[in-house]
Formats: structure tokens, C-alpha cells, sequence
């Protein structure tokens, strides 16, 4: 069989990105399943140290095209090395984040190679497949599992027939683990003056800046809400801390945003913003009419508050009755016991 | 000659709208009770196409989907909003289309309508949120790609400047055209129906649509030629058939699990480690989280 492929995203440091060396570390625990080698493709210029960064991750190849040009990334130069890389080697599997960059690239890539892709996994494993139709047995495929239909459905795709097995992975969804500082790969330099061609600058930046993002709590499936009751900007602290973890975004009900425990951006409700999350932590809101208007459509609601009448607890799918300053350290401990 | 924009929609099950009456009793998705919409990012790209057609006089907007009978509903509604032409592609060789099998045909399609200047989609369509389909359609067009479009800033005959908005900032890009642009929800919402649009088209229909309709259309038809809504199959388009559908979808789905939303009496638990590690390994174990 042949090796596990992980597409190394360059951040704007010069470094690799965090999502990368998580996918180096998931791909390391696929490539021991299956007996085969892991390898790093670096696309970029002047990339500080990514012999040192990446081999104890247990790399055992890194392929490095270093130019000018291929840094900041744009999509046909990339694809370009990336497909004449992939031509010689065969790999068996390749993985991308789900950044702006990978669900750029990725797609481009597997149309060319005419293989199989699959967004947004959030969780890899290896398995058989028995397909009826042809009576044909498959070994070892890459189980690519991900929400579909708007979160409500999971769904298991695999790719019986086609070479590489690709996925794309949110940033956090897998754990960065280190698999030995001692590990050593070797390096191979890929010419890439050697593959460009004028057509593949067909489009140049010509600006960029980075901001700080945005906030966004629209779009996020996991929403941990504070109200008056969290009592202080600092209570509100251990909100972004649970939501960091799970991915999820702070939101707040209008008390607490007049009582300037968060920014305004990210007040639920009437006069605030309508949310239809997976799940909505309500933490310390008693649940005016006006603020249930804009979350009252959440698949599942968490209340946490002191006071077991409080309105909110009518349509909270669990109630639990005790302080956020309580609650909260306990549901980050007992995700990460339990989370993989 | 003709500034000829593609504009690449779909119609999708509303699943935005997946409140508690939209799950069966089982916990499975209750597809009758979602209605089918025009994609919402795709409503963006649509706009961003009416907006050159503004400024440039001789742009046209042409809307291309693919779907059964039932999606030329999004095409008169692009006609309403302001599209000048629409073509459905229908045929059950494409049941089963992962985003591959999809882009191939899309492509042969975009084709046929050459020669275009722009092909405009949205980022990615709401069931299923895998944003492949605009750079897969743009690798076998063989053209330029630009996603996460915001903003067209400039445009003539040979070269687009686009801001695209991303993760962690803007980038402002230059390219050659044609290219494919995907455009993100952070872009302006669709202008709505106009009057005097939906007047024009509302008797638009696709040939399968006249033939289930009970009234003659013959006459009306023979006076405004341009109510036909062309409908293209695997044949019209002279797809190659391994490269279509099931056959041409290097995906398979292994298999499905719904995710269990049941509203039930509120469940109390207190504060006690028990109840939340309890608590935290139930959303774990239903995706909800983790």
C-alpha cells in the first residue's frame, strides 16, 4: 500500500498551521494502522525550520517546494505542484485542512486527479467494505465520516476505487500530539521552477490585510450564552473558555451586554441576532420572551441557573440547577476526559 | 459582442429551517416538511451577476441548474429577480452525482454556452456545505478559480478584480478571464422580484412542465419564444455515461445515522460531577458536540 500524504499549510509567520501538524498527528496514528509511511507537502517560501517543526510529528518525508512565488499561497501554483508530486508518488490517502486554503485547493486537486473528497470530516477511521452489487470485498478503505444536511444527518463516505482517499478537517478537530521528538525523516526538494508555467498566474494578489475576525455567531453550530446572571465580565471568561474548546461562538442576552459584560455583536434575541444552533447553552439568562425569540428554534438547550423557575427552563431540553462559575469548569473537565 | 455571465445555482431542502416539527417522532428528518429553496449563497452570486449587468448594458445573465423537473422553479425566480435566460439539466443518469459526477456535467453544460466571460456560483449549497463544486466545475473548464468572493471591484473584457474575504482577512485579487468566482454570505443579498419581471415570466416552463400542464400553451408560446426553459440531458450535453451519476462519483455513502433531536420534559439534573460528566458524554456520543 502506499503512504498518507498531509498538505502543510504555511501561515502568514512563515510557520506551519496549527491544523496541519494536528493532521500530521491523526495521519501518524492512520499510517501505523495501515503499516505505510507519513508524508508532509510544504509549499511555500523561506518556511522557518520545517525539518526541525515537522519530522517529530513522525514525518518520513517532507517534500519541499521552495520559491518566491508559491508564497502567499494562491490556487494554480499549488495545485500545479501538488499534482505533478502526486502523479509520481501515488498516495494512498491525503488530508487538507478545512481553511479558506484547503477548501481552495482540495477540490481543484481532486477534480484533477478525478478522486473522491470529502469536506468538513470530523472523524477519520480505517475499515473494510463489502460491496453487494459486485460481491467485490475492499480492504483498509479511509472511513470519512462528517455531519450532512445541515448537521442533522451523519453521514460514513468512503472511496472503494479511486486513489487518494481525500479529506479536508476543521481546525481542533483532532488532537496535535507529538510522536517523538527523536523521529527523523529526510527531505526531498521539489524543483518548482521546474513544473510552473505562465498560465499558472493567471491571478495575482494584488492587496491583503489581516483583521481580526469577525464575529460570527450566526453561522455556528454550538452557541454558549450568558446573561445578567453570569454576574461579571470576568464570569464571562469561562464562557469563552468552554467555547473554545467546543468550537462553538458566545453569545448574550441583552442584560448582559447593557451591563457591558460582552460586545454587542453578540446579543441574541429580538433586537439581537436569531440563532438556530445544534445546541445553546444558556448560562445565567431567566429567558425573556425577547430573547427566546431569537433562540427558541435551537435543536437542543442547555439552561444552567440558580433559580429553578426561571422562564428559560420551559423550553430548555435540560435544566441544571447550580452557578456558571460552578457548571462550566465542569463541563470543560468532563469533555476532555471524555472527547477523544 | 455579448458580456456573457453563467450564474451556477441550486435548489436545496431548507434545512436552516430543521426547527423541532421538522423531526419525525424517530428522530429521522421529516423531508416533506422542508421546503425546496433557491440556495441561499447562490442567491448572492446571483446578484453579483445583476449588479455587472447593471453597470454593463450588454451583459447578459444566464442561470444553469441542475435537478429535477421541479428546480426550473429557481430558474423563473432568477428570471423575476432579473436573469435573461435559464437552462435546466435533467436527466436520471445524473441521480447520484457526488460533487465530481456534479462538476463534470455543469462544465459540459457551461461549455455549450460558450463562449462566456464569467461563471458566478455560490460558495457551497446548504445540504451539504462541501464548497467543491465551484473549483471542481473551474478545474475542468480548465479556467481560473477566485472563492470566498465579497466584492467585484472592477471588471472589463480580459481581467476581474475581486476582494475575497477569508478566515483571517481580505485579499484583493486580479485575474484573467474567463474565471469562475464562488461568492461568500458575507456578499450583498439578491435585489427581490420585480413587478414587471414576474409578469413577463410567470408562464416560463420547461418542455416537461408544458406537457403536464392542462392548458394549451401552444399560441403564447409561438408569440414569446423566450418563456421555453431549454432542458438539457446526458445526450444533449454528450456526457461520456462512466463519468456520470453513481458510475462517475468516486464517493459512496457507507452509511447513514440521523442525529436524535427529540424535544422531551425538561430533564433537571444538578451540579454534581455525576450529572454533568453524565451530561457532557450523552452530547458527545449524539455528535452534538466533540
Amino acid at each position: 500500500m502506499n503512504n498518507i500524504f498531509v498538505y502543510c499549510e504555511v501561515t502568514e509567520e512563515r510557520s506551519i498551521a496549527d491544523v496541519s501538524l494536528e493532521l500530521l498527528s491523526k495521519g501518524r496514528k492512520l499510517a501505523d494502522d495501515l503499516k505505510v509511511k507519513l508524508e508532509a507537502v510544504v509549499i511555500g517560501h523561506k518556511v522557518v525550520k520545517p525539518e526541525a517543526l515537522l519530522y517529530p510529528f513522525g514525518v518520513d518525508v517532507i517534500h519541499y517546494a521552495d520559491d518566491e512565488k508559491l508564497f502567499p499561497y494562491t490556487t494554480l501554483p499549488h495545485t500545479a505542484v501538488i499534482i505533478d508530486l502526486f502523479k509520481k508518488e501515488r498516495p494512498e490517502i491525503v488530508l487538507f485542512g478545512a481553511t479558506s486554503i484547503g477548501r481552495d485547493l482540495a477540490p481543484r486537486v481532486a477534480s484533477a486527479l478525478r478522486c473522491g473528497l470529502t469536506a468538513d470530516c470530523t472523524s477519520l477511521e480505517i475499515g473494510d467494505h463489502f460491496e453487494n452489487k459486485t460481491q467485490t470485498e475492499y480492504k483498509n478503505l479511509l472511513y470519512q465520516i462528517r455531519p450532512a444536511f445541515g448537521g442533522n444527518i451523519i453521514a460514513t463516505i468512503i472511496n472503494p476505487e479511486t486513489r487518494p482517499q481525500m479529506a479536508t478537517v476543521r481546525e481542533g478537530v483532532m488532537k496535535k500530539e507529538v510522536y517523538s521528538v527523536k523521529y527523523k525523516g529526510k527531505l526531498n526538494k521539489i524543483d518548482a521552477k521546474s513544473i510552473l508555467k505562465d498560465d499558472d498566474f493567471a491571478v495575482t494578489i494584488i492587496e491583503r490585510h489581516l483583521e481580526k475576525s469577525r464575529i460570527d455567531i450566526k453561522n455556528s453550530q454550538v452557541i454558549i450564552a450568558g446573561g445578567y446572571g453570569v454576574g461579571s465580565k470576568e464570569n464571562f471568561q469561562l464562557l469563552f473558555d468552554l467555547a473554545e474548546i467546543l468550537g462553538a461562538q458566545v453569545g448574550a442576552s441583552r442584560a448582559a451586554v447593557d451591563a457591558g459584560f460582552v460586545e454587542h455583536e453578540r446579543q441574541v434575541g429580538q433586537t439581537g441576532v436569531t440563532v438556530r444552533p445544534k445546541l445553546y447553552i444558556a448560562c445565567g439568562i431567566s429567558g425573556a420572551v425577547q430573547h427566546r425569540a431569537g433562540m427558541d428554534q435551537s435543536a437542543q438547550i442547555i439552561s444552567i441557573n440558580t433559580d429553578i423557575h426561571a422562564p428559560i427552563n420551559n423550553i430548555a431540553d435540560y435544566t441544571i440547577t447550580g452557578s456558571v462559575a460552578d457548571v462550566i469548569p465542569k463541563m470543560i473537565k468532563y469533555y476532555k476526559k471524555n472527547s477523544k | 459582442m455579448r458580456f456573457r455571465i453563467i450564474v451556477l445555482a441550486k435548489q436545496v431542502p431548507d434545512t436552516r429551517n430543521v426547527g423541532k416539527d421538522a423531526m419525525k417522532a424517530d428522530g429521522t428528518v421529516n423531508r416533506a416538511a422542508l421546503p425546496a429553496i433557491f440556495n441561499p449563497e447562490d442567491l448572492h452570486a446571483l446578484e453579483q451577476a445583476l449588479s455587472i449587468k447593471d453597470k454593463i448594458p450588454y451583459a447578459e445573465v444566464i442561470l444553469l441548474t441542475m435537478g429535477p423537473t421541479r428546480a426550473a422553479e429557481i430558474i423563473r425566480e432568477a428570471m423575476y429577480r432579473g436573469a435573461d435566460q435559464g437552462f435546466l439539466i435533467t436527466d436520471r443518469k445524473f441521480a447520484g452525482s457526488d460533487t465530481l459526477a456534479t462538476s463534470y456535467a455543469l462544465s459540459l453544460a457551461v461549455k455549450k454556452l460558450a463562449p462566456y466571460h464569467l461563471v458566478i456560483s455560490g460558495r457551497q449549497a446548504i445540504d451539504g456545505d462541501t464548497a467543491q463544486v465551484g473549483p471542481q466545475t473551474a478545474e475542468k473548464l480548465g479556467i481560473p478559480q477566485i472563492t470566498y468572493a465579497e466584492e467585484i471591484l472592477s471588471l472589463d473584457a480580459k481581467k476581474i478584480i475581486v476582494k475575497r474575504r477569508l478566515e483571517r482577512g481580505v485579499e484583493v485579487v486580479n485575474s484573467t478571464l474567463p474565471a469562475l468566482i464562488t461568492v461568500n454570505n458575507s456578499a450583498p443579498h439578491c435585489r427581490q422580484r420585480i413587478g414587471k419581471r414576474l409578469m413577463k415570466y410567470k408562464h416560463a416552463r420547461t418542455v416537461t412542465e408544458l406537457q403536464n400542464e392542462t392548458k394549451d400553451y401552444t399560441e403564447l408560446y409561438n408569440e414569446r419564444p423566450y418563456l421555453l426553459i431549454e432542458e438539457w440531458s446526458a445526450e444533449d450535453l454528450k456526457a461520456e455515461t462512466e463519468s456520470l451519476g453513481l458510475s462517475g462519483s468516486p464517493t459512496k455513502v457507507k452509511k447513514i445515522e440521523n442525529v436524535v433531536f427529540q424535544h422531551k420534559e425538561s430533564k433537571v439534573l444538578s451540579n454534581s460531577d455525576k450529572d454533568i460528566e453524565k451530561l457532557m458524554q450523552t452530547l458527545i456520543s449524539s455528535h452534538i458536540i466533540g
